[in-house]
């Protein structure tokens, strides 16, 4: 019997990390739908941007405000976790504070206070990331698609934080020998009077509860991650490593076209000519995106990193005067359709069409009121991409629907007719210079 | 105006320092054919010995392909690709940010590789190398906003020769809030200019042209035919025709009375 809490502790342990682990199965699957796309150049780069950008936050910190309190809760999640394998020793061994033996106690004050210190901060930060959210209007959270399981999504996610942050400090202020040696305890010490009239052995019950609490809540917050915005905690880092390196205004070259062109303009093709043999059966290949597995898993993975955060949103130029684009709806429709598809697949062992695609969610109006300016680019603070979805749709539009707007129509007469997008002829390109 | 084209300079057996790519806007547009003449005027000052393609220039493309029509972009790349390697092209100048970043960006996968440069950056080079002069003219004292094209600056982060130029004219630079990478879009970009915008509450180069006006430039400066006629649009709508929306290009030249 006496080992039953070690049993109990290691069965959740191990069901925890399961659970997770198929889901990040399934996650990889997912974003493994999406085209190839050959992001394996220049690692030195990619590395250095990662460090950089996810490691360093060097792209948050652009908003002051949000940028700091980001950092504190970024920093004491990362630092906080030492602690967290120290539990996870402790649940699996039945020691209590093994570390203390090992570091001495006086190193292990320093660091558990450390610990205490971000814990209050995280606290603190996160309920000010609360009020920004629920009580200040800011603008970016109060868009459409912020409105339901998003806006749940993001107060859960803090109200988590809060509780573990509590449990964390709770468990060291009724942990009687903790609080007697004195050392570490620099916040919880304040906590110790709201327990001062319970006993030794209903102290005990309440640490050894908001241990259990902690580590419980630790893995189901770990396991929420999957269904949740918050998954860019661990997908900001491949995410910047795979981001586009090419200057943000060039768009790529679609291959599958370059070699119709480069037959069209070849005066000695023959147009009647058998396709190649081994491509005989391939089924054309589709212009553009109309659905998830259309982008390249590079698009896909931009799309579960997202954390909605809004910030290519409120610097989007369509969005700001009013239009129905936001590169941040883009991101969520997309993860919406890619996990609408994986769940296809679960069920029915692979894809079976569902009469649906990512053109249903995602409007042509939202579409072409893009100007490409490619603010939401610079602006996400983890490097997604949404300007090359909005792109590839376009693509789908106009070479597969011929569905674009009746001026953009003119326009692209016009280029093919006389090389200029208006109606001027090309034999009087030059007729500027006589001009006065 | 003496223009040479590439087929002269050809016949001739010359090959030129430098090709001009004038651009659609450049070779239409009644106000973008100022900007043009202005920059001409510049390298003739210069001496800088350029050609352009004259009527063997077609659209880059630019508008098709941020249209999504990527048949008709890489049918307009090949056949300008072709031409230009015809006359063995090594270094193009180009006074519209939407063709530098194309033949710049999306070219040399085509087969066309240049060194590509935009006109600010061009003649901060020259005036580096001592080839111009710029003065202040007129402009000496003059309140001056840069309005970033998003395709020169977050498009291919070249934010400082516009910026460095309009210094020489020993104007007051000041700058709107958004700016260099934060600059907001004229609304011109991504084939807008060629489409009436989808519906919303404003336009986007009145909201553009408000935050300029907020900042009381004399100047609005521009490096972008599109961008210019967005904010001279944004100036008339808001009757604000005391502000000038001008190309860096014809400050320079109108402030040596080129």
């Amino acid at each position: 019997m006496q080992y039953l809490p070690n049993i109990l502790f290691a069965v959740v342990l191990i069901f925890g990390i399961t659970f997770f682990a198929r889901n990040v199965k399934k996650l990889v699957r997912n974003i493994k739908l999406g085209k190839s796309v050959d992001r394996s150049d220049n690692s030195s780069l990619r590395w250095k941007n990662m460090i950089k950008i996810a490691l360093g936050q060097s792209k948050m910190v652009r908003r002051p405000v949000s940028g700091l309190l980001h950092i504190v809760v970024y920093v004491g999640f990362i630092i906080i976790n030492i602690e967290v394998l120290e539990i996870i020793i402790d649940g699996l061994f039945g020691t209590h504070r093994l570390f203390q033996n090992y570091l001495g106690a006086q190193l292990y004050g320093v660091l558990i206070g450390i610990f205490e210190m971000l814990a209050l901060l995280v606290f603190i930060s996160v309920i000010i990331f609360w009020i920004r959210r629920n009580v200040i209007n800011i603008k970016r959270f109060l868009n459409k698609e912020m409105k339901g399981w998003p806006k749940n999504d993001g107060n859960f996610i803090l109200y988590f934080e809060m509780v573990l942050m509590t449990l964390f400090l709770v468990m060291n202020a009724t942990d009687t020998p903790f609080q007697e040696a004195g050392i570490g305890n620099v916040v919880s010490q304040y906590l110790v009077p709201v327990f001062s009239g319970f006993t030794e052995s209903t102290l005990h019950i309440i640490e050894r509860g908001a241990w259990w609490a902690h580590i419980v809540g630790i893995l189901i917050f770990l396991n929420y991650l999957y269904y949740s915005k918050h998954l860019h905690i661990l997908l900001a880092f491949p995410n910047t490593y795979f981001a586009n390196l090419n200057p943000n205004g060039q768009f790529d070259n679609l291959g599958s076209v370059t070699n119709e062109v480069k037959l069209m303009l070849d005066p000695t093709a023959d147009p009647y000519a058998a396709p190649a043999e081994e491509n005989a059966d391939a089924l054309p290949e589709k212009f553009g995106a109309q659905d998830v597995t259309d982008l390249n898993w590079v698009q896909l993975l931009n799309a579960y990193t997202c954390t909605e955060c809004g910030r290519c949103t409120s610097v989007c130029p369509a969005n700001q005067t009013g239009k129905e684009l936001s590169p941040r709806a883009i991101m969520m429709k997309t993860r919406d359709r890619v996990e609408e598809v994986g769940k296809n697949i679960d069920t029915n062992g692979k894809f079976e069409d569902d009469g649906k695609t990512l053109l249903d969610t995602i409007t042509a109006e939202e579409l072409w009121a893009c100007t490409s300016c490619n603010a939401c680019v610079e602006e996400c603070p983890v490097n997604i991409d949404p300007l090359s979805i909005i792109m590839d749709m376009r693509r789908y539009e106009v070479m597969e629907k011929s569905a674009a707007p009746q001026e953009l129509n003119m326009m692209m007469t016009n280029i093919e007719n006389n090389g200029a997008p208006w109606q001027y002829n090309q034999m009087d390109r030059l007729n500027w210079k006589d001009e006065e | 105006m003496n223009v040479p084209t590439m087929a002269e300079m050809m016949a001739q057996g010359k090959q030129p320092e430098v090709l001009f790519w004038v651009g659609c806007a450049g070779s239409f547009d009644d106000r973008a054919k100022k900007i043009t003449k202005a920059f001409v005027k510049i390298l003739h000052k210069a001496k800088v010995d350029f050609a352009v393609l004259g009527t063997e220039e077609s659209c880059t493309g630019d508008p098709a392909k941020r249209s999504g029509n990527e048949f008709l972009f890489q049918m307009q790349a090949m056949t300008n690709i072709e031409v230009m390697n015809a006359y063995e092209v090594k270094k193009v100048v180009t006074a519209c940010p939407h063709c530098f970043n194309t033949l710049k960006n999306e070219y040399p996968d085509l087969g066309g590789t240049y060194d590509v440069m935009h006109h600010t950056q061009f003649l901060k080079t020259l005036l580096n190398d001592g080839r111009i002069s710029i003065e202040g003219g007129s402009y000496k004292g003059k309140r001056i906003t840069f309005h970033d094209p998003c395709y020169l600056g977050r498009a291919n982060d070249v934010y400082e020769a516009p910026r460095d130029l309009i210094r020489k004219l020993e104007g007051e630079l000041i700058e709107m809030k958004r700016c260099k990478r934060n600059g907001l879009c004229c609304g011109a970009g991504g084939a807008q200019m060629f489409k009436e915008p989808e519906k919303g509450s404003k336009d986007i180069n009145i909201e553009r042209t408000e935050e300029a006006l907020e900042i009381k430039p004399d100047i609005i400066a521009t490096g972008c035919p599109f961008c210019n006629t967005m904010m001279t649009d944004g100036i008339k709508n808001k009757e604000k025709e005391e502000v000038k929306v001008l190309d860096i290009v014809e400050l320079i030249a109108n402030a040596q009375d080129l």
